[in-house]
């Protein structure tokens, strides 16, 4: 009887622990999108879409910033783009190839983790300091390989995470076909993760386009549009760091109206992805 | 000895670490008859088959000694590549394990990857093979459709279908039957009767009635080593060991 009373109190504490933490995280996530969407909203204009900043722009003036929509979805697709296509073998390798080096492989993994623990900061200052040495100024293309860096452990231990999870009989059925380890890989290990796959690539895409700490120093700032890979160019989270750090009340408005773009564009790429997970997760074997 | 062999393995030991899983196994496998390998689980009976395409490959800490000879190659010792080798086998497994891509494209996977790709080829060469297993009928009008959408049964006769495209001669099959309902046994028991005249059908199963009414040749093995072997007539009606006969009376497991 005593026991069993004690189970129900436990019972009712590990409830109310797990109700109240989803409660705060729930309320802090609204809280967040609230201020942004209502300080952002009426500030946001066809204008902020559309224009680049014009000369008063920073002190309240006419003017948008296209320019770091624009620099940003550039910094993000291209940096996205590189890490999958060195992230996609070298998971594939570790799970396929390396299938019997657990303890090689395991190394691999714990360093991965290390660099994904790493701030971004880091990566920034690191990359600053090979720019200097090759005498290479801020630009599109010194961020991309940059945030490239920085993203590359986030793909590959998720979609590590997810190749892990495949079952030893499909990679034994697709080896008695007669299948190579490239085969192997690519046609039956990649199919089988495609979900898993598409979330490691949002979630790059997410980090790449959100951080501001690596682009800082590596890709600078501009009022232009971006134009070329070799020119400074304008990013979205610097963009809204800008306008916050502004006094005037009106830019600091504008700083929220940036950050309801960011929250809209990677909700928008999101929905993409899933869109495009689930037309192919239809084949993924169920076990 | 009945028939021709078609494989022969010779003194086989196997460990995975220090675990001695297979002990001096000598068998020769007949060729174009159905051999069931017997024995209460754990006897290593999986071990011992998936050895024939060298599957144990893939686990690390394997050591094999022996040889296994299959036409004029000792697949252990072998320079030839052993993709080529395993595409002369087909494999069944406990649990149908398809490939995530659809019902057609199961079936034409092993005939794309040994670069037979034109659609017009394919075509009729999926449905032959789905035809042989029996499974034509079901899907012909969904060779689309997801294979993870079929039935485990159906699965399963998929799996049969797809490991015959490759045109192997041998078919090697882990307790095909054992995660399938009665029907879907029977479809796969009764294929692999008609199959024999063609293919050398080696089969693993802890089920003494399914040895008794397919099998040509039995293996029976204990704790990693073949205690008694020969043709099922003999093996059935007069056991010589007296595990065997223990084992066929149902004594243990
Ligand atoms: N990958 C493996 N690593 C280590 N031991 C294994 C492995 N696979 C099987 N074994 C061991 O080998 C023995 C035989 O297993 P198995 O061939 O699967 O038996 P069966 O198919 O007859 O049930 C068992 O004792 C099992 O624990
Ligand atoms: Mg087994």
């Amino acid at each position: 009887m005593k026991k069993s009373k004690l189970r129900n109190a436990e019972e009712l504490f590990f409830r109310g622990v797990m109700i109240i933490s989803s409660s705060v995280i729930g309320l802090a996530l609204f809280l967040i999108l609230w201020s942004i969407i209502k300080r952002g909203l009426p500030a946001l204009s066809w204008d902020m879409l559309t224009q680049t900043p014009k000369g008063g722009f920073y002190f309240g003036k006419e003017g948008g910033i296209a320019n770091a929509i624009v620099g940003s979805l550039y910094l993000a697709s291209g940096a996205t783009l590189l890490a999958m296509i060195l992230g996609i073998p070298v998971s594939l390798y570790m799970n396929v190839n390396l299938h019997k080096r657990k303890k090689l492989v395991n190394s691999i993994r714990f360093l991965l983790d290390v660099m994904w623990g790493i701030p971004s900061i880091v990566y920034g200052a690191f990359g600053f300091t090979f720019m200097i040495y090759f005498g290479m100024h801020s630009s599109l293309l010194a961020g991309i390989l940059t945030v490239t860096l920085f993203i590359i452990p986030i793909m590959i231990r998720s979609i590590d995470e997810v190749l892990m999870s495949v079952p030893k009989g499909l990679m034994e059925a697709s080896y008695s076909l007669g299948s190579t380890q490239s085969e192997t890989s690519y046609k039956v290990f990649l199919r089988q993760c495609i979900s898993g796959v598409t979330t490691a690539v949002l979630l790059s895409f997410g980090r790449a386009i959100g951080d501001a700490a690596s682009v800082l120093f590596t890709t600078g700032y501009t009022d232009h549009m971006p134009t070329s890979l070799t020119q400074p160019t304008a990013t979205l989270p610097l963009a809204i760091f800008f306008q916050m750090s502004s006094p005037i009340a009106e830019v600091k408005e504008r700083a929220y109206a940036s950050a309801l773009i960011l929250t809209v564009l990677i909700l928008f790429i999101s929905i993409i992805a899933r869109i495009i997970s689930t037309r192919y997760q239809k084949h993924k074997i169920k076990i | 000895m009945s028939g021709k062999p078609k494989i022969i393995i010779k003194d086989l030991n196997l460990h995975f670490g220090k675990q001695h899983v297979l002990r001096n196994v000598t068998a020769n496998i007949p060729e174009k008859q159905i051999t069931v390998i017997l024995g209460p689980s754990g006897c290593g009976k999986t071990t011992l088959l998936k050895t024939m395409n060298r599957l144990t490959d893939l686990y690390p800490n394997v050591k094999l000694d022996g040889s296994i000879h299959i036409g004029n190659d000792d697949i252990l010792h072998t320079k030839k590549d052993i993709t080529e080798i395993r595409r002369h086998m087909g494999l069944l497994s406990q649990r149908p394990y398809p490939l995530p891509m659809n019902i057609f494209n199961n079936v034409a996977y092993g005939l794309r990857i040994s670069g037979r790709k034109s659609k017009k080829y394919l075509k009729p060469r999926v449905k032959h093979y789905l035809e042989m297993a029996n499974l034509w009928e079901e899907v012909k009008d969904r060779l689309h459709d997801s294979a993870s959408s079929l039935s485990i049964g159906q699965q399963q006769r998929l799996c049969l279908a797809r490991g015959l495209s490759v045109d192997p001669d041998i078919i090697l099959a882990d307790e095909p039957t054992s995660a399938l309902d009665p029907l879907s046994s029977e479809v796969i028991e009764n294929k692999f009767v008609e199959l024999k005249s063609q293919y050398t059908i080696v089969m693993v199963t802890h089920s003494l009635q399914q040895a008794r009414r397919i099998a040509d040749y039995v293996i029976f093995m204990y704790l990693g080593e073949i205690i008694e072997q020969g043709p099922a007539k003999e093996f059935f009606n007069t056991p010589k060991q007296d595990l065997t006969k223990k084992y066929i009376k149902g004594l243990f497991n």
